[in-house]
């Protein structure tokens, strides 16, 4: 499963001390970082977008750090909240499905490259948890996972609006993974691989940069994964104002925190498969993985390839944050889908036009050949 | 061989109780609905969750006390229905064509700030709903310019009990106009920003297109009135049709739709934000000066400084306060418009100090009746921008 082919022969340990400080630093950026810190982002960004100050009101001893304690308190507020589970409900399947949900939302990131390949002291370090062959596969396949999540939580709640949530989240994960692994067929055509560091070294050119190879692609995908993070204008499943909080109505306290948290870290992964696939990755446009090595030459071959990788790291999480930005941008702006029109629009409108996209791909690809 | 995949798969309809403490039955109502699915195959309007026996109440005070009964009726436009109530005494009175001018003037003006404070609430909520909050923010606080100019006038924001039988409690402040004007201006700029975020997009238009319509003929059978009714293409407007206040002096149009539907709603009500302006304007360019009460102790109380010093007016204020303006015996319906359509009130006298009978027509009841028609066949979520175009006030539809 592992592709052990850059691990140098007798090294386990280096192998070891690299595996887990990657996995440290994912989970810290993650769930540390990120979904705390989005929560605060998210409320200041639409703030911003209102004309409104947003959270100002927790503070330590005064100081309220723009709004930041809110995170504090809000961690706090949700520890001690009532666990409810409604009566009738399935207590099992209502225990196991925030998990459900959460779990695949913390694991997709494992295939995601932050960085490229650095040569430290003889020891060759990939920035990515598991290099995959199948990569992008591997993202889809535990995100389809994590739909599991909602539709339990919506069956186990005994609660019509949560029932309807459920079917609404089946149906719509189901329709928009078949339109969104197509979206990106003509990515894996153009690169010619599906491992995403394969992707990722080759768009060191600017001009390689998914976003110009495949542009039509990368509107749908666009559409698609934000109908896959179930946010406006796709939160069809979760419409307050139709179903209330749709699958997780019935859900308080840490348990419901961890459907949000899902949610927000979906958010973060589709950002950083947008960056990794059609955004360049860690790369920078114009400044190659030598010539910035070579800058940093001052250092010694083993400083400048640490500092160019921290560099690298630097503006992958950088892009990263800009699509998050841009994502909440839209969230905040439209209106929402009507169930049926959803539909219409991921398998009448994205699936032909992806297929199409494939078909354009291909005759292209053989004239330019 | 293809094989039939039209399964007799046993399906039933099922029952939905939305409301009445949902997020989308705001205004207190519950809608029971038996669905297929997603689609509403039958819906049962049930109101009165707002009950607090209005008309009673009224009868137990005087006159004047009524008024802030009525701020509770539309709350989202207090004035109109004093208004309403104040101009239904009056013709009771009989001082109807005897009211000052600037009152009358002045009472055009809150009128019509209180219609926009109301469009402005309703569509905001509705986007809302609809899931773009920003859009709702950005009416939010052009409704909170408006009632900031209300604050000024009357002192009270939401509920402003600023009329009385012939008059009004106070006059307009000092440089009323120019922050008229200066308010104006900036809701232009939102009004505008709302326009390009929504009316265009693909996404609004779905859900409003087609979705909660009813004819022309249904909207009359029904009993509609309003920005419901004109979308459906009746040019009704009790503005027009019967002319109260200054209605009749002021140049504006009334917006008409063809189509019925929810989308029609929302162009009727957005264009009467700015036929609104544009009457305000007018009325803030020709303002009279002069009293704003009818010249009658035994009707409007005299000023304070009479009341300490001279022994009449010190008895009237005393008799109009314990005992009431005394109204003679008759019966007599007005009818207004008001935002969400005809605000009408029925007022029975036997004489004396108190109300025998105050019934308010209510727009809401009319509409919130059809509410059940407009969504049969259609989906879950249609309900939400059929109701929010209803914008039943639960205070005015269950009294």
């Amino acid at each position: 499963m592992f592709d052990y082919t850059y691990l140098p022969e007798p090294s386990l340990v280096p192998y070891l001390i690299e595996m887990m400080a990657k996995i440290m630093f994912i989970f810290t950026m993650n769930v540390g970082v990120f979904a705390p810190v989005l929560g605060w982002v998210e409320r200041k960004q639409s703030a911003l977008m209102q004309d409104r100050i947003g959270a100002n009101r927790a503070d330590v001893f005064g100081f309220t750090l723009f709004g930041l304690v809110h995170i504090a308190t809000d961690a706090l507020k949700l520890l001690v909240k009532e666990d409810f589970i409604p009566r009738g409900a399935d207590r099992t399947l209502h225990y196991l499905a925030p998990f459900i949900a959460l779990v695949p939302a913390l694991i997709a990131f494992a295939v995601i490259p932050f960085g490229g390949q650095y040569d430290l002291w003889g020891h060759k370090a990939n920035m990515v948890i598991a290099d995959l062959d199948v990569g992008i596969l591997y993202v889809f396949a535990v995100a389809s996972l994590a739909t599991y999540g909602s539709v339990i939580a919506g069956w186990a709640s005994n609660n019509n609006w949560s029932l309807l949530g459920g079917i609404r989240v089946g149906a719509q994960m189901l329709s928009y993974e078949v339109a969104m692994g197509l979206t990106l067929v003509g990515v894996f055509m153009v690169y010619g691989s599906l491992r995403l560091t394969d992707i990722g070294v080759a768009q060191e050119n600017f001009f390689h940069w998914g976003i110009f190879l495949q542009p039509v692609g990368f509107i749908l995908f666009i559409t698609c994964a934000l109908a896959e993070n179930k946010r406006t204008p796709f939160d069809v499943p979760e419409a307050e104002s139709e179903l209330v909080a749709g699958y997780f109505t019935e859900y308080s306290g840490l348990k419901f925190a961890m459907f949000w948290m899902a949610e927000f870290l979906e958010m973060v992964t589709i950002s950083a498969v947008l960056v990794a696939l059609f955004f360049g990755g860690w790369q920078i446009p114009f400044v190659t993985h030598a010539g910035l090595a070579g800058f940093f030459g001052f250092l010694g071959p083993n400083g400048a390839q640490v500092a160019t990788m921290l560099v690298h790291v630097g503006v992958f999480w950088m892009k990263v944050l800009v699509w998050i930005f841009i994502l909440m941008l839209i969230r905040w702006s439209l209106p929402r889908f009507r169930y049926d029109q959803l539909m219409n629009l991921g398998w009448k409108i994205i699936l032909p036009l992806a297929l199409a996209n494939i078909l354009v791909t291909g005759a292209i690809m053989l004239l330019v050949k | 061989m293809m094989k039939d995949n039209r399964m007799d798969l046993h399906t039933e309809p099922f029952v939905l109780n939305m409301g009445p403490s949902h997020p989308a039955t705001h205004g207190t109502v519950r809608f029971l609905l038996k669905m297929d699915g997603e689609r509403i195959l039958h819906c049962e309007t049930e109101i009165g969750y707002l009950h607090r026996g209005f008309e009673k109440h009224c009868e137990n005070g005087t006159w004047t006390q009524v008024f802030p009964y009525t701020d509770r009726l539309n709350y989202n436009s207090a004035i109109q229905n004093n208004v309403a109530y104040a101009l239904a005494a009056e013709k009771l009175l009989g001082i109807t064509g005897k009211m000052p001018e600037r009152c009358t003037a002045i009472r055009t003006i809150m009128c019509e700030l209180a219609r926009l404070a109301d469009h402005y609430t309703g569509l905001g909520a509705s986007m809302l709903e609809l899931g773009a909050l920003t859009a709702f923010l950005y009416f939010v606080e052009a409704r909170e310019l408006v009632w900031d100019l209300i604050e000024s006038v009357c002192g009270a924001r939401l509920t402003s009990n600023y009329v009385r039988i012939g008059g009004l409690s106070t006059d307009l402040p000092e440089g009323f106009a120019a922050h008229t004007k200066q308010v104006f201006a900036t809701n232009r700029v939102f009004w505008t920003e709302f326009d390009k975020l929504l009316t265009k997009n693909r996404i609004f238009l779905d859900r409003m297109r087609d979705t909660g319509a009813l004819s022309r003929e249904d909207s009359i059978a029904f009993g509609f009135t309003g920005p419901l009714l004109r979308a459906a293409g009746v040019e009704y407007d009790v503005r027009k049709a019967h002319p109260y206040l200054m209605y009749d002096q002021v140049d504006f149009d009334v917006p008409v739709g063809f189509a019925g539907d929810n989308f029609d709603r929302y162009l009727v009500r957005m264009e009467e934000i700015n036929q609104s302006i544009r009457i305000v304007e007018q009325v803030l360019a020709k303002l009279p000066s002069g009293p704003i009460n009818v010249d009658d102790p035994a009707v409007r109380n005299p000023s304070k400084e009479a009341v300490k010093s001279r022994m009449e007016s010190m008895i009237f204020h005393f008799k109009n306060t314990i005992e009431g303006i005394q109204i003679p015996a008759g019966e007599v319906y007005v009818p207004t418009e008001g935002s969400n359509g005809e605000v009408g009130f029925y007022l029975v006298s036997v004489g004396g100090g108190k109300p025998w009978k105050c019934r308010v027509r209510p727009p809401c009841f009319a509409l919130t009746q059809a509410v059940g028609e407009m969504v049969k066949g259609g989906f879950l979520s249609d309900i939400i921008p059929t109701f929010d175009m209803v914008n039943l006030i639960g205070g005015e539809c269950d009294r």
